[in-house]
């Protein structure tokens, strides 16, 4: 069978998908892809279900080898430099890996997470719908654990189909939005406020289970233990330090400290590829407006396909490269030194 | 006589999720509302809502915004979570065996000490409980007990320690909890059972249910063993005795 073996990666590179649904009440987590979108412009251009699944990979660089005939995949995500045995690889673009060729990535140049989608997807054994990686819970296939150097992802002979590109918008720098809630009567209004009007950070100690900001300290009006309850991607927290801290798809199905806001879903993954260290605001909405962004964002997801373009000519080629590139240039990096799993 | 039940709190959690509050505490009452609430939409399903997920006080009722609205959702549980709560007809009871004490349960001597009593005495109080799962969270098959006698509430621990056994039976407050894998707790550890409430590959992969009643009982080390190896190689060891 063919298969895209691992040559080297490095930590928070894991098989992603959709996620896993249905059992939160059992205190499984439903896990999946840091950015979706991302994950599925991905999967579209080698022709796969948008939340198929992929490889994630996380701010270090990574390798990969075609073994047993050619694999075609595609890129697409947090931008660095990838090439295929030398020759120039885009983002955002379809290609084939020869059998025997390497595709080589560097660090992540902007944001946190690339996908690495390949045509006909990875073969494993579903668990509760999903490949998806979830160490702690032991599930995830083929391996339930994060990726690492000499691990096979069984997947089908690429098809020799045309190579395509897909037009993405320019992903914006703008706040990142919130819903006020659950709990944010268990703050009075300046604490509210210092919120909503900081400069935050992203703290280096921040994994796929939650993202901890670093800013002003977030004061309780009663303490900061409230009975445990139900999370969402996005939950707010605010433990006792008062440094607030945003779950992310490996949450706790449930948690005890009050939370403040939660981040919108069509602005998760945008949250999601924010660098450690790059300051970002919030900025709260209403619930007609963040449900209008959701269905936005569905109906994104479910037209990409429409985004999708021949590659008519070699100067195109070069074109979507340069954009690729271009945008990998206007902001530093992330910095790979403080950044732990 | 139908007393009025006091509304619950909708109260959003982001754009797709709404958290329908019954109590700010650990209480009973509310928490029968929560899984009533919970089998009126197993039983009754709302297009849009796709996974409902009870807790202590509240039921997260997660939905597609694309089927149903925040506001429109909101009045239908509104108006669901003010339905009488219907006694509850097919109450499962499960005993669970724990080994109590020395290194499979370290807090049990300091526990005694600080309620002023024996090892022993805990170990009675603690199996002579009814208890009831509340709810299953935090990591999987997680489940928090309601029915923890009085006596044995205590405050969780000032530094929580960072890895506690796969099977740890703790208390915590009010709450005592059946743990299933090994991970972080600030609760105090009584003992261990054999029992997986998570285990892949088993039917089922997850053994209890919110609302499921559960007693336990006192086992020593070599039964322990024993059932620890038949529980790995997929044996449910739990015993119900009551469906």
């Amino acid at each position: 069978m063919t298969k895209l073996v691992i040559s080297t990666i490095g930590p928070a590179s894991s098989v992603q998908d959709g996620g896993r649904h249905g059992a939160q009440r059992y205190g499984l987590t439903p896990s999946g892809a840091m950015d979706r979108l991302a994950l599925a412009a991905a999967n579209v251009l080698v022709g796969n279900a948008p939340l198929a699944a992929a490889i994630e990979i996380g701010p270090f660089g990574a390798s990969f080898t075609a073994r047993d005939g050619a694999v075609r995949v595609a890129l697409a995500g947090a931008s660095r430099n990838a090439d295929i045995s030398g020759r120039a690889a885009a983002f955002n673009t379809s290609m084939t890996i020869a059998d025997g060729e390497t595709l080589t990535l560097g660090f992540a140049r902007v944001g946190s997470f690339s996908y690495l989608a390949i045509e006909g997807g990875i073969s494993g054994e579903p668990m509760f719908g999903s490949l998806a990686v979830n160490a702690r819970a032991g599930l995830g296939s083929p391996y339930p654990r994060p990726l690492q150097a000499g691990d096979e992802l069984p997947t089908a002979a690429a098809s020799g189909a045309a190579e395509r590109r897909i037009d993405l918008p320019a992903v914006t720098d703008a706040p990142i939005r919130v819903v006020l809630g659950p709990q944010d009567d268990e703050f009075d209004d300046v604490q509210k406020q210092l919120f909503l009007d900081s400069e935050w950070k992203i703290s280096a100690t921040s994994d796929r289970m939650g993202y901890r900001l670093e800013g002003p300290v977030i004061r309780h009006l009663h303490g900061h233990n409230i009975v445990s309850d139900g999370t969402v991607n996005g939950s707010i927290q605010v433990p006792g330090n008062g440094a607030p801290i945003v779950l992310m798809p490996d949450r706790g199905t449930s948690g005890g400290y009050p939370k403040i806001a939660t981040v919108i879903s069509a602005d998760l993954g945008r949250f999601a590829q924010t660098p450690a260290g790059k300051g970002f605001r919030f900025k709260s909405v209403g619930m007609a407006e963040a449900q209008a962004e959701f269905r936005k964002s569905a109906e994104f997801l479910r037209t990409l396909p429409d985004r999708l373009r021949p590659i008519e000519n070699f100067d195109l080629n070069i074109e979507a490269l340069q954009d690729a590139n271009v945008a990998g240039a206007a902001v530093s990096a992330v910095d790979a030194a403080t950044w732990s799993p | 006589m139908s007393a009025t039940l006091p509304p619950p709190r909708l109260l959003p959690s982001g754009d797709s999720a709404i958290t329908v509050e019954f109590s700010r505490n650990i209480d009973d009452a509310a928490n029968q509302r929560v899984l009533a609430l919970d089998r009126t939409i197993a039983r009754e399903p709302i297009a849009g809502v796709t996974e409902t997920v009870p807790t202590y006080r509240s039921l997260l009722v997660h939905y597609d915004p694309v089927q149903i609205g925040f506001d429109a959702l909101s009045e239908q549980l509104a108006a669901l979570a003010q339905l009488p709560v219907p006694p509850v007809t097919t109450t499962r009871r499960w005993r669970i065996p724990v080994v109590y004490g020395g290194e499979h349960g370290i807090d049990l001597e300091d526990v005694a000490r600080t309620l002023n009593t024996t090892p022993d005495d805990i170990v009675a109080r603690h199996v002579a409980g009814d208890y009831r799962v509340a709810m299953i969270g935090f990591t999987p098959g997680w489940s928090y007990l309601s029915g923890l006698e009085k006596s044995l509430h205590m405050s969780r621990r000032k530094n929580p320690r960072l890895l506690t056994p796969a099977g740890t039976i703790s208390i915590g407050g009010v709450q005592t909890g059946v743990q299933c894998l090994a991970g972080p707790s600030g609760w105090h550890l009584l003992g261990r059972t054999p029992v997986r409430t998570y285990q892949l590959h088993r039917d089922p992969t997850f053994l209890l249910e919110p609302g499921d009643a559960v007693t336990f009982a006192a086992i020593d080390a070599k039964t322990f063993a024993d059932q620890d190896r038949a529980a790995e190689a997929g044996e449910i060891v739990a015993e119900l005795i009551a469906a």
